[in-house]
């Protein structure tokens, strides 16, 4: 498949702090792909460099073909963005939103209406189209937003933190619908995020990045399988350790007030025949390990560490260097 | 550019309150202001004398507040979705320009129509006086935007009140005549070089048929110092972040 975002030793520095160090990306078409790390990362100043917002100290980077030092202007007219704070404009609807957004981007008056109403449809705006933006919730805005970013059919949108400072539930509404735009829309999409759960839930691919470096990158289930097998809790009456322990998908047994932690390779496959040899089970869990365990096990923090405390360097970056 | 206009227009329409209050203050100004200080010129009809002025000056506050108002804009990210769009930067500023003196038009449109009952000026005086208050909200909104992508944030707008604008308006002619005798010369000079008394002056002749400079020099003036800003402001909004 070809690749639709490339970097090649990308790098930003401010003063003395390397926001961004040597990154080297590639993004193929039509996936979603979760750019995951704690704030200050350097997330949203890769986002920044990729959609010519802001210039790299060195290095280079294409999107959709065009380079981002070169060519910005064409980069601007093949991609659209969803900022981490909203832009919306509170005082105009929801309609009058899209439509000045579609004259900017040069949509064709014979179009623009019928692919407006397209998009409220997709994301259930229709019936408040015609409401000031100012009325809506969080949710209703980013959805806005979403549609926005893609009037223009966009090969690439960018989506940085789409679902901060929402709540669960509406969290979880933007996802179903990032997950119908990218389907529908046949788009790529690349999107921040410092929840792991929405990068397990919604990206093909994801690339863990922390201090400016990309960590490891994979499918969340490939990441999620260098960390180890799944957890299996046991409870039952009585338990033959031996026999376990010699089943060669077991990797490690620990027996305490009669429930077992068993360590499995890849339980979904395994787990009938572990129940097999234990008889009377009373109970039975299976944790798979998460995004999380993979952060953990390769910086040695936990992703929750460090959310909220390095967040003052994502939003100075942001305040000093929002463009040219 | 039609669209960011288009934009403006439809955020005026909705704070229609704004427009009262901003026709409101000159009025007050005409009428408290006017017959009190009236009473003790002799200037003719001081309320008529003032009128002019008066709306150079609705024109010269909203124009520039209207300009330095991005910075509210850029604040809350609105205007960085409309930055990120691809459009030049300048179709941009032009937008931005035309939407402010749209405003400021329509304000002074609904002062001109009230001034009526004050001064009979011609048809043709109504006309010339709109087309001198498009130029100067022209050059006006376009260094209040100058200003406001100069500044990150508002605290410069107080400042830009008190040094710019009440400056401006007093120094402008506005409100006392600029020929007698009896000023001092360090006022007449800085008058001189203030291109609102231009603007004051060409719409003075413009309603009452009398001015302090021919006509012409007032439209040179206020040409040469809009298109001045232009281009000032132009550059400035493309070197903004």
């Amino acid at each position: 498949m070809a690749s639709i975002i490339k970097t090649e030793k990308l790098k930003k520095t401010y003063g003395q702090i390397t926001a961004v160090d040597e990154l080297d990306l590639e993004v193929e078409k039509g996936m979603i792909f979760g750019f995951l790390g704690p704030n200050g990362a350097g997330k949203t100043t890769t986002i920044g460099m990729l959609t010519t917002i802001i210039r790299p100290t060195s290095g280079t980077a294409t999107v959709n073909g065009y380079s981002v030092i070169n060519e910005p202007g064409k980069i601007r007219s093949s991609i659209g963005i969803v900022f981490q704070d909203f832009s919306v404009d509170t005082i105009l609807t929801g309609r009058e939103n899209l439509d000045m957004s579609a004259q900017l981007y040069g949509i064709q008056k014979a179009q623009r209406k019928d692919r407006i109403d397209e998009l409220l449809a997709l994301v259930e705006l229709t019936k408040r189209a015609d409401s000031l933006v100012r009325t809506y919730s969080g949710g209703m805005k980013r959805r806005l937003e979403l549609v926005r970013g893609l009037l223009h059919r966009p090969a690439v949108l960018f989506l940085d933190e789409p679902t901060l400072g929402l709540d669960p539930r509406s969290r979880v509404t933007i996802w179903k619908y990032i997950k119908e735009m990218a389907e529908r829309e046949k788009t790529t999409i690349m999107l921040t995020t410092h929840y792991m759960e929405e990068a397990e839930e919604m990206c093909d691919q994801v690339a863990i990045i922390d201090n400016g470096k990309i960590i490891k990158q994979g499918t969340p289930e490939e990441l999620i399988d260098t960390v180890g097998g799944d957890i299996v809790y046991l409870k039952a009456k009585r338990y033959d350790e031996k026999l376990l322990r010699n089943l060669d998908f077991v990797k490690d047994i620990q027996i305490k007030d009669g429930c077992a932690t068993i360590k499995v390779e890849n339980a979904s496959l395994n787990l009938p025949e572990l129940m097999r040899m234990v008889p009377d089970i009373e109970k039975v869990e299976v944790r798979s390990p998460t995004l999380s365990d993979v952060f953990l096990a390769y910086t040695g923090r936990t992703l929750k560490e460090d959310s909220g405390q390095s967040s003052w360097m994502d939003d100075a970056m942001r305040y000093t260097t929002q463009g040219r | 550019m039609i669209a960011v206009w288009r934009r403006e227009f439809k955020v005026f329409q909705r704070e229609i309150s704004r427009v009262v209050a901003s026709v409101v203050s000159p009025l007050m100004w005409l009428v408290l202001f006017g017959v009190g200080v009236g009473a003790s010129m002799n200037v003719g009809s001081y309320q008529s004398f003032i009128f002019p002025g008066i709306i150079m000056m609705s024109v010269l506050f909203s124009s520039m507040f209207y300009g330095v108002y991005i910075i509210w804009d850029r604040k809350i990210d609105v205007l960085k979705a409309v930055l990120i769009a691809p459009v030049s930067r300048f179709s941009i500023f032009l937008g931005k320009v035309l939407g402010g003196c749209t405003d400021t038009l329509m304000q002074a449109t609904v002062l001109l129509v009230i001034g009526i009952f004050l001064v009979s000026y011609t048809p043709l005086g109504f006309l010339l006086a709109v087309v001198i208050i498009f130029i100067t909200a022209v050059g006006f909104v376009a260094l209040g935007l100058t200003i406001g992508s100069l500044f990150e944030s508002f605290e410069g707008f107080q400042l830009i009140g008190t040094f710019i604008n009440f400056p401006l308006f007093f120094l402008s002619g506005a409100l006392f005549p600029l020929d007698r005798p009896g000023l001092p010369g360090w006022l007449l000079i800085a008058s001189r070089f203030n291109p609102l008394t231009y603007a004051v002056d060409g719409a003075r002749y413009a309603m009452l048929g009398e001015s302090a400079f021919p006509i012409y020099v007032d439209f040179a003036a206020v040409g040469i110092f809009s298109f001045t800003m232009l281009v000032l402001g132009s550059i400035s909004f493309n070197r903004m972040k």
